[in-house]
């Protein structure tokens, strides 16, 4: 391959949506794309958006599955705004995704799948590659099914199994036109198909079928480069997923705890890797349960925090309103729990596989009675991390349950991730009450925080439960005053970890025109858009958001220095409306969208830019 | 300090003032427990009573062992999690006809399956006490309660049924009228490994007071009812003179000399559901007793035994390698 003369043309930043039917294995080429992306140095951000549906009808517009990766020489935040190459494997890819593409862009499209019935099952009245749909692109047409069985004639695979190896002809070709090994993949492939010669031979010829046919065919004009990072920060890396950095955090956090973590769990959209991550790790003692519903879930794990665990459960919006009585119950008996919502777009079943951050007020307002809960929520993939051990020192320090926030732009999209040095990470010891001397159930440290004994204990046999309880002996009590005091106390208790969380940096230059306020997922694009405004020389700042309830000390300071304050946020403007009341000295402004899709740089940037120069 | 000592039935009873009503059935069971764990033997630090909601739900507050007072139906699932992450516990679940098998009959099917090693005392009173009289899932077709002035038209349960449908491998049914008797059945349930569901005909003397008296009463619940007993002939009456004999898929009313023996250990739930037919039947006696009873594999057991098969095989998984996985990549 060395022999190739093709042009090198340097591009400093890429975006590649791949999208095809849900059969068609665009989830398991972006990835292959994504992990080589990764070793060769690049900074990378991804985003798959498939159906909620398993398989659609074939070739059906609902049943088209895409991923999306952004890579780059610098450092990059966001998965791509508008993509540079498309690749669409059928019709319908094609139809639902070539507007998003940049003026002149590359679209690659699988011909082989362009038949008439194809063409119907996309609902297409027309075909989209003659009918001038496409111009102003640089369309690429090439029957991919076609050149996939020549390159596997003599395979013993039947021609259906043939077919499926598509992806990886695919995927070859977008490794040449982008300057990528490919022997990481076939690492891969001996690693996922080595007991299965004919899938490996079969998927192996494939790929490097693809990637000659790139250089063969002159298809393209050039090949591209993308150089890696120069400044990277030294260290290890790994790609990650939100779902899996939450896992990893959340069994992390149980050993920095000193306890065994439990997982009591009930499959939902977008959260279930979670619980599917977890269920791997038996050999750090961790214990998954998959319970009957949601509310056995949290209710296993609110047991098993009884029994000395560190309970925990994963669940999504709808999961989340099921396990509301047992939050309060976690509540009011005061035990450590970590509760993850990864959100979704809602109302009730809503968008499953689409992005929201519409759950926060539910969060932190959604039960009855007093029920004060700490809130935190991830920014990216790699933070997930941080914020789910986060997440488990206030469980235990406070002895209170906690939500961390991730959402499905979160929980799916990658990125690499720097590993922190375990002996780096923070340690929060549990410290059993094994004294019988002065213990009651309600005795609490300087933190009001309630002693912790487990049951096996002699001489601490003791009862808790839904039930309000006297604050001395720790019987049950219906007693006015005390009922108010309990309040206050779990109250001020969740108030004081304001004690232990940093005020959020800020970032910009003093005294900003434009103040931009922002949490969650959010993060990359806002970051990207401000600092694009800062390059021109605006006087726009930027504040992120971790902590969410109780809101960090020193905000009013920061609020203070900007004229005015913008919210952009997947959501009816939750968080402007929590800051409203906090602070009403001050005016947020909110900027929702609440389409499914998380928001782009470019859009955000126009609206800051509208809210500067109105100010001018 | 542990306790080695022999602790009597009343080492068992915590501080507190019990609130039931005066002649409720719910004193005869707490007392019940109360000397059946004191006869076994049991460490009082070693016993976690976990409840839901309901009258019977209490029942954790008064005793002197650690204890969990849940939320309304979801005492299996809490008890579940106590189980699972500490299994040298001995946990019991405290539940009513309201909480177990309405609210809660998810969590009780689903923990009946998995074999959780629970013991599962559901007091059936046929009513709902605690919200003051509306009926239950298990009050006959046509109770007038306060929801049902003209009468249910509610389907009950047949609570044993439910149990053995789910795969209990311990089911029994016992009576607070009848102390000894209830004593054998929860020592039984007690030494059984694996879920062990437990109904306890519970007479609500407020509000469907006399629900269980043909039963229950001394003059016409010896030839209304049959105990049985594990490897016995099938024997009842005042003068042990009737017997039941299995016949087919029924039972039928015998000589004494001719009952057939009742066997609980059978691993098919075939005999004990045959059982349950006499309740249909207003000519034949109600039975009680244990009615299954046989040992299979626990969730505890099997969550265990799993994690420590993959930790032999794996070795103990320390938290560097869950981080720096073989596909990371080091930037000087």
């Amino acid at each position: 391959m060395s022999s190739d003369t093709s042009e090198i043309i340097r591009q400093d930043d890429v975006t590649i949506r791949f999208a095809g039917d849900s059969g068609d294995g665009m989830q398991l080429t972006g990835t292959q794309f994504t992990d080589t992306t990764a070793l060769v140095g690049n900074d990378l951000a991804t985003f798959p958006d498939f159906p909620a549906e398993i398989r659609a009808p074939a070739g059906t517009r609902a049943g088209v599955s895409g991923f999306q990766i952004h890579f780059s020489s610098a450092d990059i935040y966001t998965p791509g705004d508008a993509p540079d190459v498309l690749v669409a494997m059928n019709p319908a890819a094609l139809i639902i995704n070539y507007k998003d593409l940049k003026p002149g862009g590359i679209v690659l499209v699988n011909t082989g799948s362009f038949t008439e019935k194809d063409l119907e099952r996309a609902d297409c009245k027309t075909n989209p590659l003659t009918d001038g749909s496409l111009s102003g692109f640089r369309v690429i047409q090439e029957d991919i099914n076609q050149r996939t069985i020549e390159a596997l004639a003599g395979s013993p695979l039947g021609k259906k199994d043939v077919l499926r190896c598509k992806n990886f002809f695919t995927l070859g070709m977008m490794y040449w036109l982008f300057s990528r090994p490919i022997e990481p993949t076939l690492e891969w492939l001996e690693e996922k198909f080595g007991k299965k010669p004919d899938l490996f031979d079969a998927n192996t010829r494939a790929l490097k079928a693809g990637y000659n046919h790139g250089e063969l065919l002159r298809l393209f004009q050039g090949r591209y480069e993308v150089p890696k990072v120069d400044n990277v920060e030294p260290g290890t890396y790994r790609n990650i997923n939100g779902n899996q950095a939450v896992a990893l955090g959340l069994v992390a956090g149980a050993e920095l705890a000193g306890l065994k973590a439990f997982l009591g769990s009930y499959p939902i959209t977008p959260a279930t890797d979670i619980l599917q991550y977890m269920s791997v790790m038996k050999n750090h003692g961790v214990i998954t349960c998959q319970m009957e519903d949601e509310i056995a879930g949290i209710c296993t794990a609110i047991g098993a925090s009884f029994a000395g665990h560190l309970g925990m459960t994963n669940t999504s919006g709808p999961g989340l309103a099921l396990k509301t009585e047992a939050m309060g119950l976690a509540v009011i008996t005061e035990l450590p729990l970590v509760i993850v919502n990864v959100q979704r777009g809602g109302p009730s079943t809503g968008l499953p596989t689409k992005v929201e951050q519409a759950d926060l007020l539910q969060c932190i307002f959604g039960r009855n009675g007093e029920a004060p809960i700490p809130v935190i929520s991830c920014s990216s993939p790699a933070d997930a991390f941080e914020c789910a051990v986060e997440a488990c020192r206030i469980a235990v320090e406070y002895m209170t349950p906690v939500i961390l926030l991730s959402d499905n732009y979160i929980a799916n999209g990658a990125e690499p991730w720097k590993l922190p040095a375990i002996e780096d990470l923070p340690r929060f010891e549990v410290k059993f009450v094994t004294d019988p001397e002065g213990y009651t159930p309600y005795t609490r440290d300087a933190k009001l925080a309630r002693a912790w004994a487990k049951p096996g204990t002699p001489d601490l046999m003791h009862r808790i439960g839904g039930l309000e309880k006297d604050a001395r002996t720790g019987n049950v009590s219906y007693d006015p005053d005390n009922h108010q005091i309990m309040c206050e106390t779990r109250l001020a208790k969740v108030m004081g970890i304001r004690d232990s969380i940093p005020t959020p940096t800020y970032y910009g230059p003093d005294a900003p025109d434009l103040l931009v306020v922002s949490w969650g997922s959010t993060y990359g694009a806002t970051r990207s858009a401000v600092e694009a405004l800062q390059k021109e020389g605006r006087r726009i700042g930027r504040l992120h958001m971790r902590h969410m309830y109780p809101l960090p000390y020193g905000l009013p300071e920061i609020f203070a220095s900007a004229r005015r304050i913008v919210l952009p946020e997947m959501n009816f403007g939750q968080l402007a409306r929590l800051l409203t009341s906090e602070y009403p000295q001050f005016k947020f402004e909110q900027h929702y969208k609440v389409k499914g899709k998380p928001f782009f740089a470019p859009e955000l940037k126009a609206h800051f830019r509208t809210i500067l120069e109105e100010m001018a | 300090m542990s306790e080695l000592q022999q602790l009597k039935a009343k080492d068992f009873k915590s501080n507190q003032e019990i609130r039931w009503c005066p002649g409720c059935g719910d004193y005869s069971i707490i007392a019940g427990v109360q000397a059946v764990l004191a006869d076994i033997g049991v460490a009082r630090e070693n016993v976690v009573m976990v409840s839901g909601i309901g009258c019977s739900s209490r029942f954790p507050y008064y005793m002197e062992t650690y204890g969990f007072h849940g939320i309304h139906g979801r005492a299996n699932a809490i008890a579940t999690g106590v189980k699972v992450a500490n299994p040298d516990l001995q946990v019991w679940v405290i539940t009513g006809d309201g909480d177990g098998l309405s609210i809660g009959g998810n969590h009780m099917i689903h923990s009946l399956r998995r074999n959780v090693d629970l013991k599962i005392i559901l007091f059936n009173n046929e009513i709902y006490g605690l919200t003051k009289g509306q009926y239950s899932p298990t009050s006959p077709q046509g109770l007038k309660t306060k929801t049902s002035p003209y009468g249910s038209v509610d389907a009950p349960f047949n609570p044993l049924q439910l149990a053995l449908g789910s795969g209990s491998t311990f089911v029994a049914r016992t009576l607070d009228t009848q102390p000894k008797h209830m004593k054998e059945v929860l020592a039984a349930a007690a030494a059984h490994k694996g879920s062990a569901f437990v109904e306890v005909w519970q007479n609500c003397v407020i509000f469907n007071d006399g629900c269980f008296k043909d039963w229950t009463d001394k003059t016409t619940r010896d030839e209304q009812t049959i105990m049985l007993q594990p490897g016995q002939p099938m024997v009842y009456g005042k003068d042990q003179d009737k017997g039941l004999k299995i016949d087919g898929f029924a039972l039928k009313i015998v000589p004494a000399a001719e009952a057939s023996a009742w066997d609980p250990t059978v691993d098919s739930a075939g005999p004990a559901f045959v059982m349950t037919q006499l309740d249909n039947d207003p000519a034949m006696p109600r039975p009680f007793g244990v009615f299954r009873s046989v040992r299979k594999p626990t969730l505890d057991e099997l969550v265990h035994e799993q994690i420590g098969t993959v930790t032999t095989k794996r070795g103990p998984g320390a938290l560097k390698d869950l981080l720096y996985t073989s596909d990371c990549w080091t930037v000087d």
